[in-house]
This record gives C-alpha cells, structure tokens and sequence, in this order.
C-alpha cells in the first residue's frame, strides 16, 4: 500500500519549493514595477541557482524584505503573502494601486508529485505571473514614473487587506498549484478607480532626489513595514548593504530523471558545488566582511540609492523614499552573510519521473469554443480536404463545424429527419441519409480512407468502445471515458460523445466524386456559347485592356 | 524546408484529446503583427522549457529559460516573450506571411492564424510519422480600416486593453493544468519537443494560417513547417 503521506524528503522539498516560489514571486512583482524593460538571457546549460528553470534575478533588497516580512514562515491558510503596490504622488498624495496575493488553501492533491509536477507547475506559474504583471493598469503607470509620481511597494504576511483599493476592485487570478500540504493561489486584485490621477494637473518637475522623509499620517495599519520604492539610482557603495542572499547559496539543481515507461523510478541524488552561484545582480560593489561582489547586469539598469543619507532615528516607523530600501529602524545595519555559519547547504534536487506527467486527461469538449459562426463552413470543407497538402488536418476546424451544425440542426428535428447533407461538415454528400447508430454504418467503421490525412481522425478511432485502454504501446495517450461537458442532448437519443466518434472518418468529399463533378461540367459545357457571344461583343474593350498593359 | 508530409492513419489507436482555443482581436492592419505575436509569444513562453540534457542512468537537467519585455509600436501594450532570437525569428516570419496574406488581393481583411501544438509517433515503414495534436490555439483576425487619427489613437488603447484581456484568458487555460505530453525520454524526446533551437526548448509546434476572401470561401494556404523535422514518405 503506498503510504499516503509526504515523506519526510518530499516534505523538505516542498518546503523549499514553496519558500523560493514566493520569493521569486516578490522579485518578479517588483521587477515589474521598477518602470523598466526587464530583460535576461536564456542559457542552455543549467547553472544551478536559477529556481525553476527561469532566469529571474535577485534584487537583494527585496529578498532581504520578503525574508523579513515571512520571518521564517511560509505561506499557509490565513497567511497570505501580499505584496502591495503603490503610487505615490510628488505633492505627497498616495494610493494603492494592487496587492498581489500569495495564498494557501487547504484543498489537498495528496497525490501529485512533490519533486516533479509541483515544480514544473510552479514554474509555470512564474511565467504567468511575467505575464499577468504586464496586464494590470499599473505596470502602464510604473512605465510612466520618475517625474510627477514614484511606485512603491510593501511586503506583508498575514491577512489579505484589500480595503485601501477603493471601490469596485478587480481580480485577475494568475494560477494555482496544488500540493500534497494544500492548494498554493497567486492572484491580484487592482484598483480601477483611478480618478483622481485623471483630476489632477501634474507639473513637470524633476525627478525626486535625495531624501523625503514621509509620515502616512492616516495609515491605518501603524504595524505595517515600511515601504520601497520601485526603483533605484546609482550611488556610491557606501550605501544600503545587503548580504548576497544567504539562501541563494542554496542552489537549485534541476536534474530530473526520465525512466521507462514500464516504471516509475524517483531519484533523488546530491549534487556538490565547487563554484558559488551567482548572486548579486546590480551594478554596485556591495561589500559583504570584507569580501566584494561586482557583477555586471546584463539589462535593467537597476541600481541603488545611498542609504547613507541622514536617514531618521528609530522612532520614524514609516516609510522613507528613495531611501536604497533602507531598514527604516535600523539603519545602516550591516548583516553578514550566511546566518547559517556560511556553509552552503547541499541542495536536493528535484527527481522527475515520467510517469508523473500523467495526470488527467482533458476531454475535447474542454475549452472548445462553441463560436457562434464561422465565416463559412466551405472554408472548414476546404481546411480538411486540403490533405494533399500535407498539412494535419485540423481537428479544431471539424470540431467547430460539427458543433455549428449541433447548434441548428438539432433542436427542432427529430433524429431521423437530420440527414448528412443538410450538414454542414464535410463529405457530407456521401454520408448515410439516416444517421444510424449501428455498427455496420460505414462512419463508425470506415472502410480504409488513404487519402485523408487527418491524424486527429486516425488516433481518434478506437477499435472497440470508449474507454477501454489499450495496450503499453500506446503509453504515450491514455484512453479516457469520453464524457465530454454539457453532451447530455435530450433530443436526440445519441450523446455528443458518440455523435462525434460517428462522424470522425467522413468519407471523400462528394465534389472529387466523378459523378457530381461531370454534372456540373456538362452544365458548364452547356453555358459556354452564351459566354462566348458575349465575350465577342465587346471584343473592342478587352483589346483596349490588354494594350494598358503592355 | 521538408515536406510537412507526416500524418498517416493509423488503424487502432486510444483516443487523443486535442483541446482547443479560439482568440478574436480586431485590428487595424499595422497592429496584426504585435497583437499576433504578442499572443503567440505569450502562448510559447507557457510552452517551452529549457533545453535537456540528458546524462547517464536516464536523467536529465533542464537548462533556463530567459524572458524579455517587447514594447510594441502601435498598441498601447506590452508583453513578455522567451528571449530566444530563433523562435521570435521564427514566430516573425510566420506572422509576417500572415499579415502580407490578410493584405493581399481578394481579402475583406478577414482570417485567422493557427498555432498547433503536436506529438509525433513513429510509425513502421512504409508509413509516416503521424502528427498528434494536443492543443490548438486559433487567433481570428479582423481588419478594420479607420478613417482618422483621433479614431487611430482610440484604437491603439482599446486594442491594447482587448490584448490584456487575450493575455488573462491565455493564462487561465494554461492554469487548468490539463494534458501535458509524457516527458520523454532521450530517444523521444524529438517526438515531444522542438529540439533545433540553441537556447530554448518549445514544444514540438506547426503555424498555418488561413484567409477569408471577399467572396467568403477561404483561401488555405499551409505553411511549412519552420522547424525542420519532419520524415517524408
């Protein structure tokens, strides 16, 4: 009996995952709101530090406010990981623009693979998380600043506070990934109600240097941390110091491991680092005891401000701009790195097998669109008779075509008055008049068809009824129950299901067929004299053209 | 480039879900090609890995995948692609051959451009491989004509909202976390994945578009596959 639940290792590994998905998230938010193109290089071979197969790099600063911000934890139910966006206006007024969600539910998948689906999933939910950041009103606005307003950001663990978004708020939900601990959500809610941005007159004024000290007078939450800007000028190296994230060291190695697919091998080896990973991402010499990193950015000109610029005392609990991210409480503290005596912890890596992937199986009515109309149904004729070509016949193009003529033709005829021809899918000239559900009809069972080249047709015909499976040959697709959504048609006494297994092999397409095209040809024959006398007729016009062109 | 020849039938076979997406955007005819690549860009990102390297006792590392921001000149949008020069090359001339096509005599301006995700599975001689597809997005193509410039800057923004909403919609189906291809190992993994490109693997993938004519019958023109890795009978 497997035991159901997480080993011990699976349970380290999760962890881990978890801790640095939501500090890749941090960085990735924030990234995208420095008012910056963000731009890394893919690399072929693994260096061994990049999480999740994805190049995203670490602004110390912010991995330094999410570890504090977490302060050990990792997310759970009723503690959210927020980071909170916000603009804040040269005359001093502020808004929240978004608070991007990292949440836990308690929907356990019991049975997913921690080292191998989790994490592919995981990274997969990074890369929506690039996209979804670019969609929302404020990465427009975070484009845009520097001059009449900055974007500032704040980290905070705990319960989600969506209050200060004003009115009619939206949320957009960039994913979710379940694990055996419970269900990991990343979502944002915006605000919409930017009015008052639209009222007001903004005056150029040059950009904002130096200190500006800033008292949230009216903040309701006087326990909360202290907020950053986006973005960063160049300094000195003086400035802000921050370790090279003592995590980093811990690497991730992505090493997976296939096996054949008669088994279902997981191994989980250790790798051993001689070289540290790489780091640090900014263009600053940060010292860290004694020791000086100086690595170059390949894109974003990310860059520091000084901290060393009179910042209050302790009793200024609030935020301060442009500030280089400074600990507002404790400023120029240095920490050192390594809080675990400096000895990078030897990573595990994630073990992938191949049977993992298997998870359900989508039926094809998931996600198909039922579009109201296609610009015409020859052009699906043409799509799936253009086998000659070569091209794979799209089974999306025959997908629509049957459930274009599901919509009208089923709703007032009874089954037996519903012939093929009325039908707008292909060959359909030469499908049975009566759509019959026995096993002779040559649609369930075609006779060889070599000139249609649809894959979709031959992977799709089963030699036997739905959900048998077949053998370990055909490990690649699994036979599911076809129970597509919503096929339940209580008119006609077939459900879409089987409707469509009928309909998948559709015999040539009656206009090859020498009868209908020697029809037309004598009718063609028929009309010409006619043509020609006409043609005759303005002899003079055609003649007139063909000297335009030469 | 080879024949794109390479579906046979194949007499049994266990059922193959190929889930299906249809996206609509109306454009006017200098936006199609951002607005097209910008969804099929974001469509890849989802679907490309880094590239594999196998060692011995059936593992593999996974290389990184390195992600950009494009800007784009007539919309008021932006995205985020892979930062792979092959695959936007590639995506370009795709596109590009779409958008000359749309332009092209005998069409109102209508179409659609199809990005085809598949598997292949060999098959004994003397038949070909067979292309299974797993996922298919379509992207319909309407072109609007405008008339002024007041009505052109309305339109950069109000495409640039409707790619926003593409983006989110893209996004939610790729979260349903639905059929993925097995994966492989080193003797299929070309079965699976494009494995030409230098720094990123995508996911085996064909483009074809087709075009709507005046006259509302279509013109299908197939394009050849962009990544060599076909048999021919």
């Amino acid at each position: 009996a497997m035991d159901t639940d997480l080993s011990s290792q699976d349970r380290k590994d999760l962890d881990k995952f978890i801790k640095f998905f939501a500090l890749k998230t941090v960085q990735v938010i924030v990234q995208a709101r420095l008012g910056e193109k963000i731009c890394t290089r893919s690399s072929s071979s693994p260096t061994g530090s990049d999480w999740f197969n994805l190049a995203i790099k670490d602004i110390p600063e912010v991995t330094h406010e999410a570890k504090k911000a977490l302060a050990g934890q990792l997310p759970a139910v009723g503690r959210s990981m927020c980071v909170e966006i916000s603009l804040k206006t040269s005359e001093g007024d502020s808004m929240e623009l978004e608070i991007w969600c990292l949440e836990m539910n308690e929907k356990c998948d019991k049975e997913i693979k921690v080292s191998y689906t989790v994490y592919n999933r995981l990274s997969l939910l990074l890369k929506s998380l690039l996209a979804i950041t670019r969609v929302t009103p404020a990465y427009r606005l975070s484009r845009k600043q520097g001059h009449e307003y900055v974007i500032l950001y704040r980290i905070y663990f705990g319960e989600v506070q969506l209050s200060g978004l004003g009115e009619g708020f939206q949320t957009v939900r960039v994913g979710t990934v379940g694990t055996p601990v419970g269900t990991i959500t990343l979502s944002c809610a915006y605000r919409i109600n930017l009015a008052f941005m639209s009222t007001r007159q903004f005056e150029r004024t040059p950009p904002i240097m130096g200190i500006i000290i800033d008292h949230f007078v009216d903040r309701p939450y006087p326990s909360s941390s202290p907020m950053h800007p986006c973005n960063y000028r160049a300094g000195e190296d003086n400035g802000a110091v921050y370790p090279s994230v003592e995590d980093s060291q811990e690497v991730c190695t992505t090493s997976f491991s296939t096996s054949p697919p008669s088994q279902c091998v997981f191994t989980v080896t250790k790798a051993h680092f001689q070289t540290p990973p790489p780091v640090v991402t900014d263009t600053l010499k940060v010292p860290v005891m004694g020791l000086a990193f100086s690595h170059q950015l390949s894109s974003s000109r990310l860059s520091y401000q000084p901290a060393a610029l009179g910042v209050g005392s302790a009793d200024m609990g609030y935020p301060v701009l442009f500030a280089g991210g400074l600990n507002a409480a404790h400023p120029h503290q240095l920490i050192g790195p390594g809080k675990e005596g400096g000895v990078p912890p030897v990573p595990s890596q994630p073990a992938h097998g191949t049977q993992a992937d298997q998870e359900r199986m989508c039926t094809p009515l998931d996600g198909v669109h039922y579009s109201a109309a296609t610009p015409s149904s020859s052009e699906d004729t043409e799509t799936v008779s253009n086998s000659s070509e070569g091209k794979c016949g799209s089974p999306h193009d025959l997908l629509e075509t049957i459930f274009n003529r599901k919509v009208g033709a089923f709703v007032n005829k009874p089954i037996n008055q519903v012939t093929m021809a009325n039908l707008d899918i292909p060959f359909a000239m030469f499908a049975p008049k009566n759509v019959e559900l026995e096993d002779n009809d040559p649609m369930v069972n075609p006779p060889e068809s070599p000139e249609t080249e649809s894959p979709l047709q031959g992977s799709l015909h089963s030699e036997g009824s739905s959900g048998s499976s077949t053998g370990n040959t055909h490990d690649d697709f699994v036979m599911i129950d076809f129970k597509p959504a919503f096929s339940k048609d209580d008119i006609l006494p077939m459900d879409l299901g089987t409707f469509y297994r009928e309909f998948q092999n559709p015999p040539q397409l009656s206009s090859l067929s020498i009868d209908i095209g020697a029809q037309s040809m004598a009718e063609d024959l028929d009309s010409l004299p006619e043509k020609l006398a006409v043609h005759e007729k303005n002899v003079k016009e055609f003649d007139a053209f063909v000297e335009t062109l030469q | 480039p080879p024949s794109t020849r390479c579906c046979a039938p194949s007499s049994a076979g266990p059922a193959m879900n190929c889930r299906a997406e249809v996206l609509e955007v109306s454009v006017e005819g200098r936006q199609v090609e951002e607005a097209v690549l910008a969804v099929l860009h974001t469509i890849l990102l989802h679907r490309s890995t880094g590239k594999f390297h196998y060692k011995k006792e059936g593992t593999y590392s996974i290389g990184t995948v390195g992600t950009q921001d494009v800007d784009c000149d007539f919309i008021d949008f932006a995205y985020v692609r892979v930062s792979s020069e092959e695959l936007d090359r590639a995506l370009r001339k795709a596109v590009g051959e779409f958008k000359d096509a749309l332009r092209g005599s005998g069409s109102d301006g209508m179409g659609q451009i199809s990005l085809e995700f598949y598997q292949k599975k060999k098959s004994r001689w003397p038949f070909s491989d067979e292309c299974i597809p797993w996922e298919l997005w379509t992207i319909k193509v309407n072109v609007v004509n405008l008339a002024n410039e007041q009505e052109r800057q309305i339109c950069r923004e109000k495409v640039g909202e409707k790619l926003c909403e593409k983006i989110i919609n893209i996004v939610e189906v790729m979260n349903r976390h639905e059929y993925l291809p097995k994966m492989p190992t080193q003797s299929e993994v070309d079965n699976v994945f494009d494995t030409s490109l230098k720094d990123v693997q995508p996911y085996l993938y064909k483009i074809s578009y087709q075009i709507t004519d005046s006259l509302g019958t279509s013109v299908t023109t197939t394009m050849r596959r962009l990544i060599k890795d076909t048999l021919a009978l």
